[in-house]
């Protein structure tokens, strides 16, 4: 008989059965070529990438390149502004990843793409080659679409919408708000990263007013007509904040075309506001190195073939997440993580010199209407000749007449899938 | 260091060549590309690291009667009667088999 050691006892078991719940396909689903895959940008997209190409075929060889250390989350960040949670929550590492054999960080930013030689060019003058280049940028701000804001101008009045010192400052400035004080919060035009998002924010700071500085309102000052789960939120804001949430739309005075800064100010069609704490969103488009790498459209976000993510625009170059144009999905985290996978899976074919695989999504957006008040919008995606679209009948948005112990439910649920997709991530 | 009865292992190996027997490579890519976003709630592999229910270890009978009775309004639920409307049954009985032991 002979004796095994722990170790040869599990590469057996691998062996014989090559199942084991979602890491199965080892053997089975792959040839295992070997390729070298370099992913721009560590967010839900990049990160999930890099994470699931590893899990597929453990012979890619993943260099994952994002110029931060930590990676902040935008999700759970109103719940920072709100003070319900601290930064150090939705602040995670890289150590996890990096510590798996076949993915390889490095913490630097990329400034070009030589496209015919298949090289990433970073900001410290490394040159990197690929195989296959997948690029998950995020989003950048369109500085100039409103009058008088600029980078510099959003240190005073802060977007937020990128997670970090933004969160912060943002936080910082409603503790400092006296009561009785206006916070205005200009969300953009469509399309733009996290359509719900500025409505939890307006829900959760309201939720903090109410108990801190009750004399204080909240004006939200819109570029568009409607809103993601517009009729849940609105309803939620009359129950919990009666009269606390003013809701301008774009086409009755929403529409901001200038602010001044000094005089803390903003302006739109009809009126000029001043606000105590002025918390303007900027209409947004694909990540820059997009634009250097010419992944992009004439309106800023990159198309590609919605079947397997790869640009429509560079060979061999693959986008995912808030910068690509996904059809129906919203730009998300989950909808990012998602396409993760199925980019994984479809470069995987495409290098063992296979067909692409019928793909299949699933976006769940919770948003928090305070700590203990959660609502949520879902939706399976398939894909047609249309592109990435929702499947029909299912999906939608929570119950309007569900009770308080489910708003508790999906509250808590929201915590646990915050919890649950950073793990994915990462582990 | 431990030895491994012979008998046990050849019951071992045909327990798992068992369900490893049942999908072919295509179903297996199949189960993948379904299964591989309810991570996304569920945590990795259906293992959550917090309230949401964990999947890993769950039977295909479990999971594949849940998930009809969600799709059918037999069972209610906050978000997962509006997943299960998105698969057809054949697809439920695939993503059934994902997160067994």
């Amino acid at each position: 008989m002979k004796e095994y050691n722990r170790r040869e006892f599990l590469k057996f078991l691998s062996t014989i059965s090559g199942i084991g719940a979602l890491s199965y396909p080892l053997t089975a689903l792959t040839k295992n070529t070997q390729a070298n895959v370099v992913i721009i940008g560590g967010g839900f997209g990049g990160a999930t990438c890099a994470n699931y190409l590893h899990k597929y075929n453990p012979n890619i060889n993943v260099t994952l390149i994002e110029q931060s250390r930590n990676f902040v989350t935008c999700p759970f960040s109103n719940t920072v502004i709100a003070g319900i949670n601290k930064l150090d929550f939705i602040t995670h590492n890289y150590t996890q990843l990096n510590n798996k054999n076949s993915i390889n960080i490095i913490h630097d930013r990329v400034t070009n793409v030589d496209i015919p030689t298949k090289t990433v060019i970073t900001k410290s003058g490394k040159k990197i080659s690929y195989d296959r280049l997948v690029v998950s940028p995020g989003i950048d701000f369109i500085w100039d679409s409103i009058e008088g804001y600029s980078e510099s101008v959003a240190t005073k009045l802060p977007h937020a919408w990128k997670a970090g010192k933004q969160t912060q400052l943002l936080r910082d400035q409603l503790v400092a708000m006296k009561d009785g004080g206006t916070v205005i919060i200009a969300p953009p035009a469509n399309p733009f990263r996290c359509p719900p998002g500025p409505y939890e924010r307006a829900g959760l700071i309201a939720g903090y007013l109410k108990e801190h500085k009750p004399k204080s309102k909240i004006l939200i000052l819109d570029a568009k007509d409607k809103f993601s789960k517009q009729p849940l939120f609105q309803n939620a804001w009359d129950e919990l904040y009666p009269d606390m949430i003013e809701w301008s739309p774009g086409s009755q005075g929403g529409k901001i075309t200038r602010v001044d800064a000094k005089k803390m100010t903003v302006t739109t069609d009809d009126d000029t506001y001043k606000g105590d704490v002025i918390n303007l969103i900027p209409a947004q488009h694909a990540g820059d190195i997009a634009h250097a790498a010419n992944l992009v459209d004439e309106k800023g976000w990159c198309p590609v073939d919605q079947k397997t993510f790869a640009s429509s625009k560079q060979k061999d170059v693959y986008v995912i997440g808030d910068a690509c144009i996904a059809g129906k999905m919203p730009k998300s985290g989950y909808a990012a993580n998602s396409q993760g996978k199925v980019c994984a899976m479809q470069i995987i074919a495409d290098l063992d010199g296979r067909k692409p695989f019928e793909p299949s999504w699933i976006n769940t957006c919770y948003s928090l209407v305070a700590k203990d008040y959660g609502i949520s919008v879902a939706m399976v995606y398939r894909y047609n000749e249309k592109g990435i679209i929702g499947v029909k009948g299912a999906g939608g948005v929570s119950d309007p007449e569900a009770d308080m112990k489910l708003r508790q439910l999906e509250a808590n649920y929201a915590t646990g899938w915050y919890r649950s997709i950073t793990s994915d991530m990462f582990s | 260091m431990f030895r491994i009865h012979p008998i046990s292992c050849l019951i071992l190996f045909l327990a798992l060549v068992f369900v490893s027997t049942n999908l072919n490579a295509t179903e297996k890519q199949r189960v993948l590309m379904l299964a591989s976003p309810c991570a996304g709630c569920h945590g990795p592999d259906g293992k959550s690291p917090d309230v949401i229910p964990s999947l890993t270890g769950k039977s295909p009978q479990y999971i594949s009667m849940m998930m009809k009775a969600y799709k059918s309004g037999a069972r209610q639920a906050t978000v997962m009667n509006r997943i299960a409307k998105g698969y057809s049954s054949k697809e439920i009985e695939l993503i059934s088999q994902a997160f067994k032991k």
